[in-house]
């Protein structure tokens, strides 16, 4: 009787165990509902042809929304002065078409986002001493240095007043750019794909699982001999070099940038889209820019002047019944329809 | 008087000026991160309100500035006591990111409340005869309001210092932000202090806006225009310390007025330069517990 | 049943004998609702729903439709996402509105590609109007009211010297050199020039207004956005005392928008700002503004030099909306039949300069003082007659 017991209990331990076992081995697989996201956004563009520039303003969102989930999610980094990085990457694509003459669109983003990702090296390693609040500040200074050192040479940024006349090559040499912003959303989709897989990578290597270490708990990462500091500062530039991607893509698709991309409030916002959609799950900084984007434009249209009690409200109930963000909701209600087709 | 004193006395006065305003306005930001741990970014939106409530009553009701101000304190205090109780209270064991979230939601619609109710159109004051022109104190002329504005700020200071210190709650205070499941061991209600707390952080802040009409003009977008000031004061003070929330503010206000008047051009390059500076060195702020 | 089918039949054919009847002319309407410059869109929407209102009727057979969109923040951003959006989706035929020169700079281009007439009726950097051909400005230019203050300052008023202080961007930056240049040539002299931070934080002036009063020229030239931030300069002149010690305040119009000088007190009087408008101008068209405003809006309500320019903004699309009757889908052609309109408006005389799609206006210098009933108001003291952009006469950087 009692070996029974003991012989079931370890044969449910070891059943237990291969499915753990099984689970993590599997984590990184693509999943078909992973599929979803990109097949509406390529319906998207069908359905909605008239409103391509909108979509591209929401995939560079995307974007960015990414690269914050990979520090913010994954490493457990907090900062509101991401804008920063989105803003040297913007800069760096207006003033290399100015001054160089360098108008190639896809080897501009790529220099973006090396630039953006050596200034987060430099300044990660100084600032990722810190943590919490200390970190929260230092985020902001930076970002907002960057925008008083913009405006006092406006005789290079062009200020408030920013850098019109921008114009860059074909796409591919073939794609000229349409006022539809048909050419500019697909070439934004193709960068969020890149970027998409390539962060998808990292969140599932061992190094991913090193930060996933480090954000959980970072005394006993310490103890057990990883290089904290190190990572934080590897995926910090990582980061830093996607959103500078993402701004060199946001000065393509406008032809135009201003100082205003150091802001607070964009930095805020950023945050605000991938909590919201949930961070730590990639997928959240989808759910989060679209459903902020959408709403925001509908509601605007809806009431150009009180827009904004929609999405307070949206972001109230979402922190009150989403606790793990859109993503999460959605998470939980495919578990229940799985449990649910099961029965 | 010399060129040089002259511009000190200036920069020193108005500076304080300046400081007295981010000390009252910030310090129940500061207890309140200190106390819960909570991001609050909807503080601003409680400054907010309380100058409208100001605004109301002087130009409606055409109370007197001073009472205005005081009810507005009151009043702001105690609308606050339902947001923490039935909103933030759910949220003290969420993540930092949770809290962020309600607080820009609240944020958001505060802003969008007060300009359906009053307009988007700057709002200010009319001041009393005895808060205008200014005093002359032997040796040159001082703004009155801002003379004011200073006495204000000195008197808050020493009714917190001594509630803080010398009284039972304030030890109460003190000892939950320093370790507060000790705190709660030995038999202080957190939970009710925190209340507490809170409502007077919101009460001040309520006052420190409607002080601020007449510097600034009132928007209901001042919920958030001001708020990186705010958390800039608090994070150099260090959470939960009126000490620091106070030198912070002074030395704030009075290194970004000197700027302002010796090299306008760096804008508030000054005031990110001491936020980073003091930062590095002293991650927790002045008189935060590291 | 049969009826109710033959009232339906009925119904539809109206309604489709309707649309096909009134030619309706789509207008993308694109100004700041929300955020911290709210009250400037509301200033100019509020005047333009007034024309609509009074003079839809005269339209006939035409109509007007209106689509509303959010400006967003001076970022040129969103503006550049929501009037492509109007164009591309809403087919509107026209795009006004616009009071931040980074939204109008951001859809120079856009314009240009697809043709559509963009009516600003406020962004005033001066070189807008070069970067499209369907660029046509209602408003102002920053040169219009700062460049006449620089003689008139230093003949009329008196002042040798002057100090300028300005809020740190381009608009700002502009009216300055404006001022500057018209002041210079005239032979004064500047003694200092002060960037005062960001349009979108008020701060405290009193540093930098301690500073000008330090050096204790005749006059101080200040610029700022019309909005939260003219109540704080008035406050902090005031407070200082600067006007008993002999600095005289002036400006441009924006120092003191007619929807906030009651608030303003007396340290407002003796101001003189250049302008092209304020509620006391006296003329017909202003006088009759101004009633039908209050009657909309109330007694407390007042339109300002914004709204002024949205009302004429509204007046000239209507006019080449008649013009051509209702055929608006050539945007080379809305804009060569807008060029040369001319019309006595709120401002009075205003005409658009075929040469560069700019307006050209009277400009008034103003001086603030106290009316008989107490209330606040601003008086003529002096007029230039029909002023053109300076900086585009003058070929001066980016207006050559």
């Amino acid at each position: 009787m009692a070996g029974n017991e003991i012989s079931a209990a370890a044969t449910t331990s070891v059943a237990a165990r291969a499915q753990a076992t099984g689970f993590l081995a599997r984590r990184h697989y693509v999943r078909w509902p992973e599929a979803l996201p990109w097949l509406i956004a390529i319906a998207c563009f069908f359905l909605f042809p008239d409103r391509m520039t909108f979509g591209s303003q929401v995939l560079v969102m995307v974007i960015f929304a990414l690269s914050l989930d990979l520090i913010l999610g994954y490493a457990g980094i907090v900062t509101l002065g991401h804008a920063a990085f989105f803003g040297i990457g913007a800069y760096v694509v207006a003033l290399a078409f100015l001054r160089l003459g360098w108008s190639e669109p896809i080897s501009g983003i790529i220099l973006g986002g090396l630039v953006a990702g050596l200034i987060g090296a430099a300044v990660g390693w100084f600032i990722l001493h810190y943590r919490g609040l200390t970190l929260l500040m230092l985020t902001i200074a930076f970002a907002a240095t960057l925008q008083e050192s913009g405006n006092l040479r406006s005789d290079i940024t062009g200020g408030y007043d920013g850098l019109p006349g921008l114009s860059f090559d074909p796409l591919l040499g073939i794609f000229q750019y349409d006022l539809y912003g048909h050419t500019n959303y697909l070439y934004a989709l193709a960068v969020l794909a890149v970027i998409f897989f390539f962060v998808r990578r990292i969140v599932y290597s061992p190094f991913g699982q090193a930060l996933t270490g480090i954000r959980e708990n970072v005394r006993r990462m310490n103890a057990i001999g990883s290089p904290v500091h190190r990572r934080l500062v590897t995926v910090y530039a990582i980061s830093a070099a996607i959103a500078g991607v993402a701004g060199g893509l946001f000065t393509q698709t406008n032809a135009y940038v201003t100082l205003t991309v150091f802001d607070f409030d964009f930095s805020a916002k950023v945050m605000v889209m991938l909590i919201l959609g949930g961070t730590g799950r990639l997928y959240g900084a989808f759910l989060g820019a679209f459903v902020y984007m959408v709403m925001e434009d509908n509601l605007s249209k809806f009431s150009p002047t009180f827009w904004q009690l929609g999405i307070g409200l949206l972001l109230v109930f979402a922190v009150l019944f989403a606790r793990r963000g859109l993503a999460g909701w959605v998470e939980d209600v495919g578990h229940d329809l799985r449990r649910w087709v099961k029965r | 008087m010399s060129h040089y004193a002259n511009i000190a006395v200036s920069v020193l006065f108005d500076g304080l000026a300046y400081a007295m305003f981010l000390f009252i306005t910030s310090v129940g930001l500061s207890v309140t991160m200190g106390l819960m741990n909570f991001v609050n970014l909807a503080h601003g939106a409680f400054a907010m309100a309380g100058g409208y409530v100001v605004v109301s009553l002087t130009r409606s009701l055409g109370i007197d500035f001073v009472p205005s101000l005081a009810f507005a304190a009151v009043a702001v205090g105690a609308a606050s006591v339902p947001f923490e109780r039935y909103l933030y209270r759910r949220l003290y064991k969420a993540t930092d990111l949770e809290q962020v979230l309600l607080t820009i939601g609240l944020a958001f619609i505060a802003i969008a409340s007060f300009t359906y109710f009053y307009g988007p159109i700057p709002k200010s004051v009319p001041l009393p005869d005895w808060l205008q022109g200014d005093v002359n104190l032997g040796f040159r002329a001082f703004p009155t309001y801002r003379a004011f504005l200073i006495a204000v700020g000195a008197a808050l200071i020493a009714v917190l210092w001594y509630a803080f210190e010398r009284t039972n709650i304030g030890a109460k205070i003190r000892a939950a932000v320093d370790n507060r499941r000790m705190a709660e061991s030995v038999g202080i209600n957190v939970d009710r202090l925190f209340t507490l707390t809170f409502a007077l952080g919101s009460g001040l802040a309520a006052l420190g806006g409607g002080l601020a009409i007449q510097l600034f003009g009132l928007t209901p977008s001042f919920a958030v225009i001001y708020l990186v000031l705010f958390l800039i004061v608090v994070a150099v003070g260090g959470l939960g310390s009126l000490k620091g929330t106070l030198l912070a503010a002074l030395v704030i206000g009075i290194i970004d007025t000197g700027g302002k008047y010796v090299f306008p051009v760096a804008g508030n390059l000054f005031i990110y330069a001491v936020t980073v500076i003091v930062l590095l060195i002293k991650p927790a702020g002045f008189y935060g517990r590291e | 049943m049969k009826l109710v089918r033959w009232l339906g039949f009925a119904a539809l054919a109206v309604a489709v004998g309707g649309a096909a009847q009134a030619q309706t002319v789509k207008v993308g309407v694109v100004l700041p609702f929300s955020g911290a410059n709210a009250d400037l869109g509301h200033q100019i929407d509020k005047a333009f729903d007034l024309y609509v209102k009074l003079h839809a009727k005269d339209l006939a057979p035409y109509k007007v439709e209106i689509i509303k969109r959010d400006e967003g923040p001076p970022t040129g951003a969103q503006a550049k996402t929501v009037t492509t959006e109007l164009i591309t989706n809403d087919k509107v035929q026209l795009v006004t509105g616009f009071v931040f020169s980074p939204s109008a700079i951001a859809l120079a281009p856009v314009i240009t590609q697809a043709k559509v007439p963009m009516v600003i009726a406020n962004a005033g950097t001066a070189w807008i109007t070069n970067l499209s051909p369907y660029i046509v400005r209602l408003s102002f230019s920053m040169w219009h009211p700062a460049y006449p203050m620089g003689p008139y300052a230093f003949s009329k008023i008196g002042c040798k010297t002057a100090a300028v202080a300005y809020t740190d961007f381009p608009p700002g930056k502009d009216s300055v050199e404006a001022f500057k240049t018209g002041f210079e040539k005239a032979g004064g002299k500047i003694v200092d020039s002060i960037p005062m931070g960001s349009p979108v934080q008020v701060p405290d002036f009193t540093p930098f207004f301690q500073k000008v009063k330090d050096e204790k020229p005749d006059c101080m030239y200040v610029f700022i956005p019309s909005g939260a931030h003219a109540t704080g300069v008035m406050k902090a002149y005031g407070e200082l005392g600067m006007r008993k010690a002999g600095v005289k305040l002036i400006g441009p119009m924006d120092l003191v928008p007619d929807n906030k000088l009651q608030d303003m007190g007396d340290a407002a009087i003796g101001t003189i700002v250049m302008g092209h408008y304020a509620v006391d101008l006296d003329n017909a068209a202003n006088k009759a503004f101004n009633a039908e405003w209050h009657k909309a809006y109330g007694a407390d309500s007042y339109p300002d030099f914004m709204s002024a320019a949205g009302w004429d903004t509204m007046h000239a699309i209507f006019d080449t909306i008649k013009k051509l009757k209702g055929d608006m889908s050539d945007g080379a052609k809305v804009v060569k039949a807008m060029e040369g309109w001319a019309a006595d408006g709120p401002r009075g005389h205003v005409m658009i300069d075929p040469a560069t799609r700019d307006i050209v206006e009277d400009e008034h210098a103003m001086e603030v003082y106290r009316k008989p009933d107490g209330k606040l108001g601003e008086k003529i003291v002096g007029t230039t007659k029909q002023v053109h952009d300076e900086c585009k006469v003058l070929k001066l950087g980016r207006c050559k």
